[in-house]
């Protein structure tokens, strides 16, 4: 899957998360999910769900812990996709 | 301190019909909403009739963002946000779009049971040892608070926002709490009602308790009869029923439309003890509630001219008759109109008050007695109390003054509300 790819399917899965007052494409690489983009932590909970669904991997609370920018989601998604 | 409370919003979400105009010509008609289900034939159920209110699905993004629908899977929530915010809206109320919580609003909706379907969901994740699959909207659906929660939410509710729970007593018990709340001046605006989920898991407890009638599988729209001499059972149902209450000085300031106002009523038990059990009424505790009821209102019992009872379609209906009858002080030719919606609606169980009520109060706007179905067969011990003329079997064009309603629950609860027209004149004098 390439890279672009990725980040378009994560992207679809944050964005319906968004509060009314941020927009698609306030998302950027680099935004905190909860500072930038206003996401509050229960949803967080879901989009990790989302995130096993789409790519078909596990997160352990490690990985959700650690998963705090769209960066970070994507440098998981990349290591448990090679550890498959 | 006690201030006069006004009805100025109603919605509605019923197996016979979803927002105010289909229910509304659903009961003057006497259209069931009671229908075979086939899953509940598919679970082997006894009684495989049931009323579901029929919500497209293309309704409930009018009232849920696309962020809310994901993983909703609680029924009761579904049909008690449609007849809450239809209610508000009905009274011509907002939603609340400023930072600051609308401190004189609040909300007493309350349910018996919610989000069974997504519990189900939860427990068979949790025993597969998979927990952490439940989301975060696992707990936001099955907290019985769900429903007033997510209203509170979605109006911006600053006041008292809680969930009542009494059995089959519940939507009734609501009513009378936040008219107490309002009449206190503790509140100027409180939305109540109350909703009851949908599907086996909900029912099954009580076709195990063969209470429901077996023979209507067939003939579903015949098998909820009250006051029938051929009356076998209640036909489960579900949905949810609201109103707007409203203090009449906010009412009037608003310039609101007010449908009925509220005279106040009773809420008991009858202890269990007597007669009373679990799940039956003590008749001694339901003749106080309804006495109560009427002095509590300010009314003499001769002032009622229609009653709204429980009257579920069980052999229970010709005493629920006579504990009437004994509390009013009134029999035979002098006995109130009085009605049963459940042969249409089926017993809604903790939706039954709410759903109930607002039909009750329906009867004031459309000048109408609303008719009994079901019951060509008036059982003779019923007929021994009172006149059939007071059980109108077509809607009668009646304009009624003071309706009393009432409903009984497990664990032996009562509560009596009642409703009086209102008229602009009047308004001034007192």
């Amino acid at each position: 899957m390439l890279k672009e790819e990725k980040y378009q399917k994560l992207k679809d899965i944050i964005k319906i998360y968004l509060p009314e007052d941020v927009a698609v494409t306030d998302i950027e690489q680099d935004s905190h999910f909860m500072n930038n983009l206003n996401i509050n932590s229960a949803n967080l909970v879901d989009i990790v769900l989302d995130v096993e669904d789409a790519f078909d991997i596990r997160l352990e609370n490690d990985d959700m812990d650690q998963m705090q920018t769209v960066n970070d989601a994507m440098a998981i998604i990349d290591a448990k996709l090679a550890e498959k | 301190m006690s201030r006069r409370v006004v009805i100025t919003g109603l919605g509605v979400c019923a197996p016979n019909g979803v927002a105010l105009t289909d229910f509304t010509n659903a009961l003057l008609e006497g259209k069931s909403g009671l229908r075979h289900q086939p899953n509940l034939e598919k679970l082997g159920f006894g009684c495989q009739v049931a009323g579901e209110p029929l919500v497209k699905d293309n309704l409930i993004d009018n009232y849920f963002t696309p962020l809310e629908r994901r993983g909703l899977n609680a029924t009761g929530i579904v049909y008690g946000v449609i007849a809450g915010i239809d209610a508000w809206k009905d009274a011509g109320l907002e939603k609340n779009t400023t930072n600051e919580p609308s401190w004189d609003c609040g909300i007493i909706f309350g349910t018996g049971i919610l989000g069974v379907d997504k519990f189900r969901e939860a427990i068979h994740l949790i025993d597969e040892g998979n927990v952490r699959r439940l989301g975060s909207t696992s707990v936001i659906q099955t907290m019985a608070s769900g429903i007033s929660a997510y209203l509170g939410g979605l109006l911006g509710c600053g006041n008292q926002v809680t969930t009542n729970s009494a059995a089959c007593t519940t939507g009734t018990e609501g009513i009378l709490m936040a008219y107490e709340r309002i009449s206190q001046g503790k509140a100027e605006i409180m939305l109540t009602g109350s909703c009851s989920d949908s599907g086996p898991y909900v029912w099954g407890g009580f076709d195990a308790m063969r209470i429901l009638p077996r023979g209507y599988n067939d003939n579903p729209t015949k098998a909820s009869r009250p006051m029938s001499a051929t009356a076998a059972g209640f036909i489960p149902g579900s949905g949810a029923g609201a109103l707007v209450l409203e203090s009449l000085e906010s009412a009037q300031k608003r310039g609101a439309h007010i449908y009925a106002e509220v005279l106040g009523g009773e809420i008991n038990s009858g202890g269990q003890l007597g007669e009373g059990s679990m799940t039956a009424p003590n008749s001694i505790a339901v003749q106080r509630c309804i006495r109560n009821a009427v002095t509590n209102a300010g009314i003499d019992a001769s002032d009622i001219d229609v009653i709204n009872g429980h009257l579920t379609a069980t052999t229970k209906d010709g005493l629920e008759i006579e504990n009437w009858s004994k509390a009013l002080g009134r029999k035979h030719d002098d006995f109130p109109y009085i009605n049963s919606f459940k042969g249409s609606v089926g017993h809604c169980l903790a939706a039954a008050g709410s759903i109930e009520s607002v039909a009750t109060v329906l009867q004031f706007e459309e000048q109408v007695v609303f008719k009994n179905v079901n019951c060509d067969d008036i059982h003779p011990e019923i007929l021994k109390l009172i006149s059939d003329t007071c059980i109108p079997r077509e809607t009668k064009n009646h304009a009624p003054k003071v309706i009393a309603k009432a409903s009984f629950g497990f664990g032996d609860v009562n509560a009596c509300v009642i409703f009086k027209a209102f008229s602009k004149e009047e308004s001034n004098s007192k």
